[in-house]
């Protein structure tokens, strides 16, 4: 793999940019691998990549039914914090982000981090007061996390409406300074070049269809449109899919799939210096370095696979912001999507084994699972190297639906991501 | 946005006058300090979650207010059918219009049918 740097782009700009070679190989799979990987998602690659630099295991392969990135990774608004309340989410969401912080250098790719701040709004007492809990949580933790007054709030977000006779009034704000946003394609991109250059067969538009296991009910392989493909562990990351991969070997799980939606205005020039979440009036915007502002929507209320969604799930939010925002009234809107969401019980994510031998599950990222792609990813290659979850990600277990040990974040958070 | 026939009002209306209520089906045990916690899990957490049809509940909670069942496609989010609570998993035609009444109307109530959590 030849190294991206300031010298590469300049002898590049020298000799008509005809040097560039392929980011990553498109091998033909082999017979069998040592580990298989269901889903060309951040988290997939991710684990891909982890696996060969950190357990020395490169006889891998990451299958991908589509392109990479054309799941939730590229459909996602992209915002990354650390700032949850319990113990279990802390860990692996703060091991993350420590991750994020030095990505672009360890992957030799610009994944455009940028912790320009996540700004909660805190609308009434009830707000208030539950934030203050996470901030102490977190601070307890070592995670930053401050209280802003509405005015503090307005100098860090000038278009912010602070006014007392604002539709949604705001009596302060929280802060994580370290959260922000990340270009989501060179997330899928930037793992995918450096887990081949290891020797990862990363093999795109080849679907799983099929969980093939051995007379002792270990998984063998997978049944793919390229073949059959055998394996000795394999691990499933597939996002929304996640139930139909793991009914193939016979695993029930506690998941439904929603749609979740995001959409993009016309480009504009700077205006927007955060990224600002309101939980209680579901509202989540931040711009990206193209200028366009970038909206997260809420989830349909059924489950579906069909990657769109209701518009009156759009408009709820649109409102919000135009009420917040009041200057982006008359910003048009260019683009709407949506992407298929796997949500747990307690909306927080499942990482560990399952019933089936060699068989292991990341899921459960549902809403928010893009911040956690380094950190999941990361841990999911422990998981699969040693057979154990790693004491980070211990909590996250599939049986604690089983013992009760749940972890109530969706009462935490409140809000998609 | 969904169009969801509600078969007590008779009449299309629109989702927002809609609840969903999970899937359909399931019932709930009446020994519920006996049993297991593996029983538990799988009565209340447990779900296919399918790539295909799905029977579900809803609620017609800005309109009668009842709650009955459907079965939809969740791909296409098509709607098969609409039935009332109690009634058993209807037969689909499969290539029904949005708005589609039973293959068959139900026979009878049958509570047999209705799931097989215990
Ligand atoms: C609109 C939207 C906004 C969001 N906003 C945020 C946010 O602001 N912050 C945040 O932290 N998170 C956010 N999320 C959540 C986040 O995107 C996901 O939690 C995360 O991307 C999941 O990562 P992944 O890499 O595992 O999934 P994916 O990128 O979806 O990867 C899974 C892959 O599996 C593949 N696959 C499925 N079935 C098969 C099969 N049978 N065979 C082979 N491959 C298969 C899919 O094609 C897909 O590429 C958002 C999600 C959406 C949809
Ligand atoms: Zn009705």
């Amino acid at each position: 793999m030849r190294k991206y740097s300031i010298f590469a782009v300049a002898r590049e700009a020298m000799r008509g940019h005809k040097g560039w070679e392929a980011q990553w190989t498109s091998p033909e799979p082999r017979k069998e691998y040592d580990v298989i990987i269901v889903g060309g998602g951040g988290h997939g690659l991710g684990a891909a990549y982890y696996l060969a630099k950190e357990h020395g295991i490169t006889n891998v392969a990451v299958i991908e039914k589509g392109w990479l990135g054309g799941g939730n990774t590229g459909r996602n608004t992209t915002i990354i914090r650390s700032n949850y309340l319990y113990d279990e989410s802390m860990n692996i969401y703060e091991h993350s982000l420590k991750l994020w912080e030095g990505l672009s250098q360890d992957l030799n790719y610009n994944v455009m981090y940028s912790p320009r701040g996540v700004m909660m709004l805190s609308h009434n007492i009830n707000d208030k007061q539950s934030f203050q809990r996470h901030i102490h949580a977190n601070r307890l933790h070592g995670i930053d996390n401050e209280w802003l007054t509405p005015e503090q709030a307005k100098a860090y977000c000038p278009p912010l409406d602070i006014a007392a006779t604002a539709r949604y009034p705001i009596n302060g704000a929280t802060l994580q300074r370290r959260g922000g946003t990340a270009r989501h394609d060179a997330v899928a991109w930037g793992y995918a070049r450096a887990a081949s250059d290891r020797g990862v067969h990363v093999i795109q538009n080849c679907e799983v269809k099929g969980i093939r296991r051995g007379p002792d009910g270990s998984v063998s392989g997978v049944e793919t449109t390229k073949g059959f493909i055998g394996a000795k562990k394999i691990a499933v990351s597939a996002s929304g899919h996640n139930s139909v991969i793991m009914a193939m070997a016979d695993v029930r799980m506690p998941l439904h799939s929603t749609p979740l939606q995001a959409l993009v205005s016309e480009p504009m020039k700077p205006i927007f210096p955060c990224v600002v979440m309101s939980n209680s009036v579901h509202a989540y915007i931040s711009q990206s370095d193209k200028g366009e502002l970038v909206i997260g929507a809420g989830t349909d209320q059924y489950n579906s696979y069909s990657q769109n969604g209701g518009l009156q799930i759009v408009t709820h939010t649109l409102d919000a912001i135009c009420e917040l925002f009041p200057m982006f009234r008359r910003v048009k809107m260019m683009r709407q999507w949506g992407g298929i969401t796997d949500n747990t019980p307690d909306r927080s994510a499942i990482q560990g084994v399952t019933p089936v031998k060699n068989l292991f599950v990341n899921c459960g990222w549902g809403t928010g699972g893009f911040k956690a792609t380094p950190g999941s990813a990361h841990l999911l290659a422990h998981l699969i190297a040693k057979g154990e979850p790693h004491r980070l990600a211990a909590g996250l277990t599939l049986d604690r639906f089983r013992t009760g040990r749940l972890i109530d974040e969706a009462a935490a958070a409140a809000v998609a991501h | 946005m969904l169009l969801i026939y509600c078969p007590y009002c008779e009449e299309d209306r629109s989702e927002l006058e809609f609840r969903h209520g999970g899937d359909a089906h399931i019932v709930r045990p009446t020994n519920m300090a006996d049993i297991s916690d593996e029983e538990f899990e799988e009565f209340f957490f447990l779900r296919d979650n399918p790539k295909g049809v799905i029977y579900e509940r809803w609620r017609h909670i800005h309109g009668c207010g009842r709650f009955f069942n459907a079965a939809r496609d969740t791909v296409s989010d098509r709607f098969l059918a609409s039935y009332k609570t109690g009634e058993p998993k209807p037969a689909l035609s499969g290539a029904s219009p949005a708005s589609a009444q039973l293959a068959e109307p139900p026979a009878q109530i049958d509570e047999t049918t209705e799931g097989t959590a215990k």
